[in-house]
């Protein structure tokens, strides 16, 4: 097993490099540079700022750089914030992104799952045909309709929650972002947990399990939910490196200092160095949840083995 | 056997059998969602594609008079509008109200000053939205004071204005027809690259399609917002060519969906039984693969659309997508995000049209799905 996960890491390093790579070239390809926009700022004094990021070495060379300095950790200064470097960045904003994803992943997975085995367990009823109305709409209406409802049913109608900010994360401000990133992937977690129990259900080691009389509890819990759980798991995985990364909508809205809301900007005003460094915590964390996506497969269902 | 006795066996039995589409097609008439989606689809496209020419107002008109106006049913100006309208018309002409009253669709304003007053000064009442038909009555003597009467226009607002007095079903309408057909172009770019891509993928095999895969797979570890950002900063903001390269962007799915059946149909006994008969490569292609293709593309496709509305929707909110005045379904949930506090309407009503289409649309998929689901038939 440790030998699985080291050798899935080691085979995680050319991915990265491929997308390294990629995104280096093409956001050096877009036109425009982080120093173009800035109004009265003479050729000489640009020219000037981009010698003293480097920007004026050929392309090979800025990026063997910028390979050297990720290889040690350094994400490079951010060129349009210039007080920061964008670790220093990534440090104030990923962990609240984390939090708040982290909040909406467990709500998604608790709700969305017990939505799901309800659906399942009262099919063809009318539990059932509320949980798929439910699902349908929270998988179709975006979040950005979502965040304002939110905002306008708790903060202005029945003024229960803030509008917007993150005040040091006081609970009231995080229900707002957590609810309505939960909403979508509830919808989703109850879509799948209700085709897999069904699935699940109808297997003939249940039928078995009935047979000799163990409680409905016991069949359900026990029995069913093991092999029912793995199309979550396998949905699980990307979803929450999605989730833990922040939404750009989700923080836009809400006022939240994550990191969601860099990515975009970044991108705009060509900040070279903070798109890489989103780029390459997205790569990062969507390739560690696809491991432990793997991991927890061999340790919920058995007959996978990893040696 | 020769070809005379295979037309006897034809002619001894008539009867023809359902192909897949007629038994789709019978199939999904069953189904009561995705018929009232499909119904309801239509009336959408029809309302967006028609409405904006039949709704009094154009989407670009602005009524000074009418800024944030809430939605109603009946005509406006409201009874205590109108006061403040002539206010607003008869301060322009730097002259007082003496005194004015309704009479029936008219009003009639007495105004005085130190000097002259200019007759020309009725036109500032043609300008206001609230009046029109404006004429001179009557004027004293020595000329500083003048009634002067216009007549109300009756103006219906039935979702209100926007912030800067724009009516909003007009606004909402017209921004349908480009999210609509925003879906529609970027939906068919994506289907045609991806079907042609996951065929040639699907049908040559061997290295090329380990090749041709192995690029869709490099493409999907890319974040999807970036791929997207790139190409905004590339097209700038000319829409058509953007949503091209959206379409350009979502075709992967398609891709992989179009090789994975190509590769299956390659090997269904069916087309060994084709082969064997000698019908030719086009032939087969296109009597057996292209239909058996179809289903899956149908399916994906409807389900493609509203996925670039709100892709297209996610664009516009972020500032990156169609530029004002022109707008879409996301400019107008984006404006109406901003006033919540003051104007809910602003959100409200853009949001019922796009997710009711959003809705719609999934019903037809899904109604699709099991409709050329041969499994379940």
């Amino acid at each position: 097993m440790v030998m699985y996960v080291l050798r899935r890491l080691l085979t995680a390093i050319p991915t990265l490099f491929v997308v390294v790579t990629l995104a280096f070239f093409l956001i050096r390809i877009a036109p425009g540079g982080p120093f173009n926009q800035e109004r009265g700022l003479s050729p000489e004094i640009r020219a000037n700022i981009e010698a003293q990021f480097g920007l004026d070495d050929p392309l090979w060379l800025q990026y063997v750089n910028y390979l050297n300095n990720l290889a040690h950790g350094n994400f490079g200064p951010s060129y349009n914030l210039p007080d920061f470097t964008v670790g220093e960045l990534f440090a104030t904003g990923l962990p609240i992104s984390v939090q708040l994803g982290a909040m909406a992943l467990t709500l998604a997975l608790l709700v969305g799952g017990m939505l799901g085995i309800v659906a399942a367990l009262k099919q063809n009823r009318w539990e059932d045909y509320a949980v798929i109305a439910t699902a349908t709409a929270g998988s179709t209406i975006p979040t950005f309709v979502i965040a304002p409802i939110i905002q306008l049913v708790f903060g202005l109608i029945w003024n229960l929650l803030p509008i917007g900010g993150w005040n040091d994360g006081a609970w009231p401000n995080k229900v707002g972002p957590v609810l309505t990133l939960a909403l979508p992937q509830i919808a989703i977690v109850a879509r799948l947990m209700r085709g897999s129990m069904i699935e699940a259900l109808r297997a003939h080691h249940i039928r078995t399990a009935r047979a000799l009389g163990l409680s409905d509890w016991s069949v359900i819990v026990k029995h069913a939910l093991r092999g029912a759980v793995l199309p979550i798991v396998s949905y699980a995985g990307p979803a929450a490196a999605a989730l833990l990364t922040g939404s750009v909508i989700v923080e836009t809205i809400f006022a939240i200092p994550g990191v969601g809301r860099y990515f975009v900007e970044a991108a705009l005003n060509r900040d070279y160095t903070l798109v890489m460094g989103t780029v390459v915590v997205i790569a990062i964390f969507t390739i560690v949840f696809n491991l432990i996506v793997d991991i927890l497969y061999a340790v919920v269902d058995p007959r996978v083995r990893y040696d | 056997m020769t070809d005379a006795a295979l037309d006897t066996v034809g002619a001894a039995e008539p009867r023809q059998g359902r192909s897949l589409w007629d038994d789709a097609w019978a199939r999904l008439r069953a189904n009561k969602a995705a018929m009232a989606s499909l119904f309801f689809l239509a009336a959408m496209a029809i309302a967006c594609i028609a409405g904006p020419w039949l709704v009094p107002h154009t989407y670009t008109t602005i009524y000074g008079d009418y800024v944030r106006t809430p939605p109603s049913l009946s005509a406006y100006p409201k009874a205590d509008m109108v006061e403040t309208a002539l206010a607003e018309a008869v301060k322009r002409m730097r002259v007082d109200i003496k005194e004015w009253r309704q009479d029936g669709d008219r009003v009639f304003v007495t105004v005085e000053s130190g000097r002259e007053v200019d007759e020309r000064n009725v036109r500032y009442l043609d300008r206001s939205d609230t009046f029109g038909d404006a004429k001179v009555e009557s004027k004293s003597d020595d000329g500083r004071t003048m009634v002067l009467s216009a007549s109300i226009k009756q103006q219906y607002f039935l979702l209100g204005t926007d912030n800067v007095g724009r009516d909003l079903l007009s606004r909402t309408l017209m921004a349908g027809r480009i999210s609509l057909a925003i879906g529609l172009l970027a939906g068919v770019t994506a289907v045609v690259i991806g079907v042609i891509y996951g065929a040639t993928a699907g049908f040559i095999g061997g290295r090329t399609d380990e090749v041709m895969m192995r690029i869709v797979d490099v493409l999907y570890s890319l974040p999807f917002i970036f791929f997207v950002i790139m190409l905004v900063v590339f097209f700038g903001r000319n829409f058509v060519l953007m949503f091209l390269a959206v379409g350009a962007v979502l075709w992967l799915d398609m891709a992989r969906i179009v090789r994975g059946q190509a590769l299956s149909i390659r090997r269904q006994e069916y087309i060994q039984a084709a082969e064997a008969l000698g019908v030719t490569r086009s032939g087969i292609l296109i009597r057996h693969v292209v239909p058996n293709l179809l289903g899956p593309v149908v399916i994906y496709m409807t389900l493609l659309v509203p996925q670039v509305i709100i892709l297209e929707s996610f664009l516009s909110f972020l500032g990156l997508g169609v530029q004002e005045p022109m707008t879409s379904w996301g400019v107008l949930i984006s404006a109406g995000a901003k006033n919540i506090g003051s104007a809910n309407w602003l959100l409200l009503f853009p949001a019922i049209f796009l997710v009711s289409t959003l809705l719609a649309l999934n019903f037809v998929g899904d109604g699709l799905r099991d409709a050329l689901d041969p499994r379940d038939r």
